[in-house]
């Protein structure tokens, strides 16, 4: 075995430690608080991967892609909770969440196959909105979403008498339901991060590429432009249904305050921020884009420790400190933190 | 090979191409001239199911294509080579041509096919890791229909293969179109440059506000008056 073979294998071992390791050395480190940012950091990475699919590959812009969250939510949180005094099991409905949000990909995207850039924008932003407004006004004539009220007491994850929202105590170490929802989110976006790759190489992945580089030319190649931009709204939607049952399940509670605008502006942030198209760039937007504006909170207090009072009241300047970081970010970094591939190459190029 | 009867295409109301009739036999290369706005590329488009037809019959290989999308009638080999070239502009040459070859999953006789490409154009060899975008506008056109042979077209439909490229360039570009026919493949193309375009085809057919006013060989055009003096300019 080579020394670079070895290297790369104790690198990644040390990876696969640390992240095993993370919500107790968070706790221990950061405080318990921490460990639940880590546990949401996990629900936009998948967040963040699925709607790469549909911008990052495809090149469709979309700005409603927190609708397919708050679709997998929902159908979570219908079926698992006295709303509809049903109790489903999550091993049904996280594969039911994914295949409705699914569905609502393409009826997004069979009326949108001809728009694109500006225009593809737009439409996706209304429907956003559409199905926020409707989960908002669905508790009449009878009473589906309940309204603005949300839904309250969604079924935890379960396996079988095992229930995450209780803590457990294995091997010395105390798991708390956030510890425990951690490994499970973990699984979930290591499994995102392998689809996308696997993805990314395949044949598909290609016909993605030419449709975002030129559709005219990828239908003179010989591939179906209409069935693999389906393809795409119905993958990346697949992503964001599977994390809103996550979602419902770690909350237990679900409202349509949830799913605005400003969070699918978020994920997009994300993935432009992480860089287009790369997903461990995309894996890295999302922690970062998480954790910055909860890191920012500290800023209060510190102002009190510094000057001895506060002087801008601290969720003003946190979203201040926020929007300046992404606007330097922009502009140090306009290609994302790692870039895809495709465009280092180009850079080189223009370059030399 | 290919039959085209009463070929109508119409944009919202307006109609582009006013029912036209066309054949190319196999192994022939035909031209079809005219001017800007004649209906040259709205018959191309639609003969490559790029557009739908708005009335008329067209075949191809002795089957009906009518309306057919164009994802099937590569699967067939019919390609085009669209107009302004329409190469993938941030993916590498090597990767524009596997993009062509993208029906085909037959890895040994794909690699064949890049052989035989960088054989016709020896120029896109040395660029091969070089993206597209950064390619002259004469080597995105070589790559274009490189990348068109690269499904095995049996008929091959040109779009304006010479538009904005240096006179020499156009020269180049025209000798690999016959080096293309001289391979088997029968070619339909569509060019402004009259002159060039009958010089170097068979037969050729004459648009005029999207309909066909002459179809002649390419010897009795380019000696008709007509043609002379409304596109060769004497």
């Amino acid at each position: 075995m080579n020394a670079a073979h070895w290297w790369r294998r104790t690198a990644w071992l040390v990876i696969v430690l640390l992240l095993l390791a993370a919500p107790f050395l968070i706790e221990a480190v950061l405080g318990r608080a921490w460990v639940r940012i880590a546990d949401v950091a996990l629900l936009f990475v998948m967040l963040a991967l699925g709607l790469n699919i549909v911008v990052g590959f495809a090149g469709l812009l979309d700005l409603g892609y927190i609708a397919f969250f708050a679709v997998g939510a929902y159908s979570y949180a219908l079926l698992a909770s006295p709303q509809l005094a049903v109790h489903w099991p999550f091993l049904v409905l996280l594969p039911l969440a994914a295949a409705v949000a699914a569905i609502f990909g393409i009826l997004l995207g069979a009326p949108t196959l001809r728009l694109r850039g500006d225009y593809l924008a737009i439409v996706t932003l209304g429907f956003g909105e559409i199905i926020r407004v409707f989960l908002n006004n669905l508790n009449r004539p009878f009473n589906l979403t309940n309204g603005p009220q949300g839904i309250t007491l969604i079924d935890p994850l379960q396996f079988g008498g095992f229930s995450l929202a209780q803590t457990h105590s294995l091997a010395g170490l105390t798991f708390t339901p956030v510890h425990s929802y951690y490994f499970v989110f973990l699984a979930c976006a290591v499994l995102s991060i392998v689809i996308s790759r696997r993805l990314e190489d395949s044949r598909i992945g290609r016909a993605w590429v030419a449709i975002r580089e030129d559709e005219l030319a990828a239908s003179a190649m010989g591939i179906n432009t209409r069935n693999m931009k389906l393809l795409a709204f119905a993958m990346g939607a697949t992503f964001g249904g599977v994390a809103g049952g996550l979602f419902s399940s770690f909350q237990g509670f679900i409202s349509p305050e949830s799913f605005q605008l400003l969070d699918s502006i978020m994920v997009l942030c994300m993935v432009v921020l992480g860089g287009m198209g790369n997903v461990t760039g995309v894996v890295l937007g999302a922690v970062l884009l998480t954790a910055l504006p909860e890191a920012l909170r500290y800023i209060g207090p510190l102002q009190q420790r510094w000057f001895g009072e506060v002087f801008i009241d601290p969720s003003d300047l946190r979203m201040l400190l926020f929007g300046l970081a992404l606007v330097l970010m922009m502009l140090f970094r306009p290609a994302g933190i790692l870039p895809a591939r495709r465009r280092v190459m180009e850079k080189r190029h223009a370059a030399g | 090979m290919l039959s085209v009867h009463g070929l109508e295409v119409a944009y919202g109301g307006i109609k582009a191409v006013r029912g036209i009739n066309l054949e190319v036999g196999r192994g022939e290369l035909v031209a079809l001239i005219g001017a800007n706005g004649a209906g040259k590329s709205s018959t191309l488009k639609a003969l490559s199911g790029l557009l739908k037809p708005h009335a008329g019959h067209i075949d191809y290989d002795g089957a009906e294509i009518t309306g057919k999308p164009a994802y099937h009638l590569v699967r067939r080999g019919l390609a085009l080579v669209p107009e302004g070239r329409g190469v993938f502009p941030r993916l590498t040459v090597a990767e524009n041509l596997a993009m062509g070859a993208y029906i085909h999953t037959d890895k040994a006789a794909v690699s064949r096919d890049f052989e035989r490409a960088y054989a016709l154009f020896p120029r896109l060899a040395e660029r091969r890791a070089q993206p597209a975008g950064t390619l002259s506008g004469g080597e995105q056109q070589m790559l274009a229909m490189a990348r068109a042979l690269m499904c095995r077209p049996r008929l091959l439909l040109l779009d304006e293969p010479s538009m904005g490229l240096a006179p020499l360039m156009v020269q180049k570009i025209f000798e690999t179109v016959r080096a293309v026919a001289a391979e088997g493949v029968t070619l339909l193309l569509v060019e402004q440059n009259a002159k060039l375009a009958l010089e170097t085809c068979d037969r050729g057919y004459v648009m005029e506000s999207g309909a066909i006013v002459l179809a002649d060989t390419a010897q009795n055009l380019l000696a008709s008056p007509q043609v002379r003096q409304a596109y060769l300019g004497e």
